[in-house]
């Protein structure tokens, strides 16, 4: 049986009818068209489906749809400001920190979690923090690379 | 400062603003309406003869749209290599690993088609299983197919020079042997597809691929369509590394399905079904006897490897004789004997994975010649650069060195790393270590016979003449293929890097075998550039009538017309250029000749400018049998010096840092060739570090996950020093040939041999865990 929920994405309130099983990330994906989470293992190894929520990056895979309701989930898609890409995906693109790009939603959005916290990290408080974000293409230089340039 | 106005420099990738933001589309991100979803039925049993498949219960089920199984497909049989195909869509007799494909079904949700699977009755007789290589190859085993007694699923015999006679004139001859494990290449987006076959008989499959060229051609022949009815279109892709380089039982089944229900099908394949699928890197088990002479040039190499294939053959045909032949070079080796067996398995097939065949067999080896070095007293780098080839060099097995760095590579390596005061020098539990490699830039022949062109490429002008627009079928799937390509059209056109769009991955752009064998920068960047010069000469030739100047007179640079002698008035055609476009903004007043202007009036007096390019390689060198696997137009090459510490205590390794040079001939994207460079790295390290793919007794994979089955994480890899080492490839692209496989070649070697200079004993097993260093250790100061 649906339940009708309320979620608040990207400072959008949608109104959305859910199974009690059905993930996060499914519904953002397929119901709210939000595309951007991947599914890469939803399992909650490869953090591809990474959101932020109230801040904090989370596998949405293992999120149950129902236990986001009335928390702020915040995508990739709503983090450019209205100066064009976020400081840190504009870091991403500039520093080759991109290449197949399946995990870069998440690498940006555990990042910028990371950044708005931390404004000056360590190397070493980058590659904790973003440890649980799987990539195979970069071998992950870049990535800190990327992140170690954002100044605040 | 460089003499390319494009190329040879750090541009941003044209997908990452896409990627950066969410909006680039992968497979699972594509919608149809009315769109169906499918599941595979997969077997649960290694090895089982079918007795009987009942569907009606799942038939029944509401939602199902349609079941089917081979009775529905056929039995086609395909594969990789023409010589080996012993795939079916599904089995109709037997069933031959975990996971073999049985039926499918579409069902207007997932949660329908998977109940609906659950449905399907297989009734089987279960057949005892071979797990390894050594049951596979024992007296009696049982036979996974017919054709292959002895589970024998191919095996290579060759012999360059005389290897017994040239051991007997050797002052040092050693023999060792070495193992891997199966690996999975882990790329993060699993397989996935979307297919539609419309009311007019046409066929398309969207798919998560690197070979749109080699899919439309399994799908025409298994699902039996007319030539021409097939389009096959890669979307972004999630990596591939080599296992999604040949059509899938999930694409087939999709495409099936949706000809038989007429509507849009969606499959994905779940990360276990991705382990379950398999196609990745073979367990080999090399045995390897190498003769030198005292002071250290090497003679020869008797070579007999056995690779654990699984159940079918899929690129094992190449691998078997990638896993010989990439031992050529880069060392002068007159003799050389290769005995290799790919073995039939009751497990996922194996299939090519980066530096496919190379990687066990160059670990293998690059540990050997350190340990026959230590016995010579040479140092390491010393002992390499005494034996190195150089451009020109042709191997025993007929790789022509065309152009290689590899001198430079170890030179740059030693230097960059401080080698000369570190090796010998560190305190127990700290080690450093060097190894080279090589591989191909691309294979020389198609996987199928044929005098096909290996890729095409259009450039077609937009008729405003403000973009070229480029067309190829080539597959992006992470590595900047993309942008490489339209660097290279820039460069060769003269215009601007922002004055390029590029469309590709569609079947209906043209041919491109696609991304396998790191071969699309050199092929595919031949035919971008031979169409890119073609488009330029035709604008350049319409100019030269309208103002009647000697095309040697002019050129384009940086999107402007540049004529070599001064006063050459061009007003007449600015004033036709301006009074096309009234009211646009963006008009020249003033300054040089345009590119856009130019192109405008190309059109003007032509029509659509279309510049084509095609490349397929020279004839290249080789006689002997299997000569086509490993021959190429170029070949990268690559060193690499790893430090690591090791627990003494525990035997965990760290790797803490690499030194990494890649003779990559003329790097296009700089920023693109250190990425491949690092990412090779990381995979390196994964395989000498961490990964295997695990079965218990029954054949089932154990570790079908991200968890269980490790990859490095940040906080894995190391600080890694990419250093490119430039040559110019005369069979190149501006000189230009292949990273992305070359340089995983040394990391796992580099890591044994620093690995043993930490902790004084030799590993002949991969993957490096604690508790077989550990071991190692204890055994060693058992014998002491």
């Amino acid at each position: 049986m649906k339940k009708l929920i309320r979620l608040t994405v990207n400072d959008r309130e949608y109104d959305v009818a859910v199974l009690p099983n059905q993930t996060l990330v499914d519904v953002i994906r397929y119901e709210l068209g939000l595309t951007g989470a991947k599914k890469g293992c939803e399992m909650g190894d490869c953090g591809s489906c990474t959101v932020l929520m109230d801040g904090k990056p989370v596998n949405s895979c293992l999120v149950l749809a129902m236990q986001a309701a009335g928390r702020k989930i915040q995508t990739i898609e709503g983090i450019e400001t209205e100066n064009g890409l976020h400081p840190v995906q504009e870091a991403f693109v500039q520093k080759g920190a991109i290449q197949c790009g399946f995990c870069s939603s998440g690498m940006i959005l555990t990042a910028k979690s990371l950044l708005d916290k931390n404004p000056n990290p360590t190397e070493q408080d980058i590659r904790k923090s973003l440890s649980g974000n799987l990539c195979r293409c970069t071998g992950y230089q870049h990535i800190i690379e990327a992140v170690k340039s954002v100044t605040p | 400062m460089s003499e390319y106005n494009v190329i040879n420099s750090r541009a941003t990738r044209l997908d990452a603003p896409a990627k950066a933001t969410g909006k680039a589309v992968y497979i699972d991100d594509m919608t149809l309406p009315g769109m169906l979803y499918g599941a595979l039925l997969q077997s649960p049993l290694a090895h089982a003869r079918i007795l009987r498949i009942d569907t009606s219960k799942a038939c029944k089920l509401p939602g199902v749209k349609s079941v089917v199984t081979a009775k529905d497909a056929g039995l086609i049989k395909y594969g990789v290599s023409p010589a080996r195909y012993d795939e079916t869509l599904f089995c109709h007799d037997k069933v031959r690993y975990v996971g073999d494909e049985i039926a499918a079904v579409a069902a207007v949700d997932l949660a329908t088609a998977l109940e609906a699977v659950s449905l399907i009755q297989v009734d089987c007789e279960e057949l005892p299983a071979v797990l390894d290589i050594d049951a596979a190859m024992a007296d009696g085993a049982p036979v996974l197919h017919n054709d292959y007694p002895g589970n024998v699923c191919a095996e290579v015999h060759a012999e360059f020079g005389d290897v017994e006679a040239a051991l007997k004139t050797c002052d040092l001859v050693r023999t060792t042997t070495f193992k891997n494990k199966r690996q999975d290449a882990a790329f993060i987006e699993p397989q996935g597809c979307l297919a539609n076959y419309d009311l007019s008989g046409n066929l398309t499959l969207y798919s998560s691929t690197q070979v749109p060229h080699y899919v439309q051609r399994t799908l025409s022949m298994v699902l039996q369509l007319p030539i021409g009815r097939v389009r096959v279109v890669k979307p972004y892709v999630g990596g591939g590394f080599g296992i999604k380089a040949a059509a899938n039982h999930m694409e087939l089944a999709a495409c099936l399905l949706s000809m038989k229900t007429g509507k849009p099908v969606k499959m994905n394949f779940t990360r276990e079904q991705v382990f379950t699928y398999g196609r990745a890197r073979h367990q080999f088990i090399h045995t390897m006897t190498t003769g030198v002479k005292k002071d250290g040039t090497i003679v020869a190499l008797k070579h007999q490897c056995h690779l654990d294939g699984g159940a079918y053959s899929s690129f094992g045909i190449a691998t078997v004789y990638y896993s010989g032949s990439l031992l050529g070079g880069p060392y002068k080796l007159p003799n050389m004997k290769y005995d290799g067996y790919r073995i039939y398995t009751n497990k996922p097939a194996c299939g090519a994975q980066r530096g496919h065949g190379g990687v066990a067999a160059r670990a293998c080896w690059e540990q050997q010649l350190d340990m026959i070095a230590e016995e010579l007293k040479m140092d390491p780098a010393e002992f390499r650069l005494k034996n190195i080839m150089v451009a020109g060099d042709v191997t025993c097995n007929d790789l022509n060195m065309s152009s290689l760095g590899m001198k430079e590579c170890i030179e740059a390596i030693r230097d960059g790393s401080d080698w000369k005061s570190k090796k010998g020098k560190l305190p127990k539990g700290k080690g450093i270590g060097m190894a080279c490699g090589f591989f191909v830039s691309g294979a020389g022949y198609p996987i199928y016979r044929s005098d096909t062109y290996h890729g095409t490429v259009m450039v077609k002008l937009t008729e405003d003449g403000g973009k070229a627009l480029v067309y190829t079928a080539s597959a992006e799937i992470g590595q900047g293929s993309d942008t490489t390509f339209a660097m290279i059209v820039a460069e060769a056109m003269g215009i601007r890097l922002e004055d390029v769009r590029l469309e590709s991955g569609d079947t209906d752009f043209g041919v491109d075998l696609g991304a396998y064998s790191s071969r699309q920068t050199l092929m595919t960047g031949h035919a971008a550039k031979e169409a890119a010069e073609d488009v330029k000469k035709q604008v350049l030739d319409v100019l030269s009538k309208e103002l009647n100047v000697p095309v040697s007179d002019m050129d384009i640079r940086n999107s402007f017309v540049v004529f070599k002698k001064d006063n050459v008035d061009f007003s007449g055609l600015r004033t036709r250029y301006i009074k096309e476009h009234r009211g646009w903004t963006d008009n020249p007043q003033s300054g040089p000749l345009t590119f856009t202007e130019a192109a405008r009036i190309a059109y003007l007096a032509k029509g659509s400018i279309v510049g084509t390019g095609k490349y397929k390689p020279p004839q290249l060198g080789g006689k002997y049998k299997g000569a086509a696997v490993g021959t190429s137009p170029a070949y990268g090459c690559s060193a690499q010096v790893a430090e690591v510490t090791v627990d003494m205590e525990t035997g965990q390794i760290t790797v803490d840092n690499i030194t990494d040079a890649h003779d990559c001939g003329r790097a296009i994207n700089v920023t693109s060739v250190e990425a491949q460079m690092v990412g090779s790295v990381s995979m390196g390290l994964g395989e000498a570090l961490f990964e295997e793919v695990k079965f218990d007794n029954k054949g089932h994979v154990i570790n079908a996950d991200l968890s269980e089955y490790k990859i490095p994480t940040m906080l894995d890899m190391p600080s890694v020093k990419p250093i490119i080492v430039e040559s110019d490839e005369p069979n190149g692209p501006f000189g230009a040939k292949e990273v992305g496989e070359g340089a995983i070649m040394p990391t796992i070697p580099a890591i044994l041999n620093a690995v043993y200079d930490a902790i004084g004993v030799r590993i002949h097993e991969l993957p490096l865990t604690p508790e077989r260093v550990w071991q190692a250790i204890c055994d060693c100061q058992k014998e002491k």
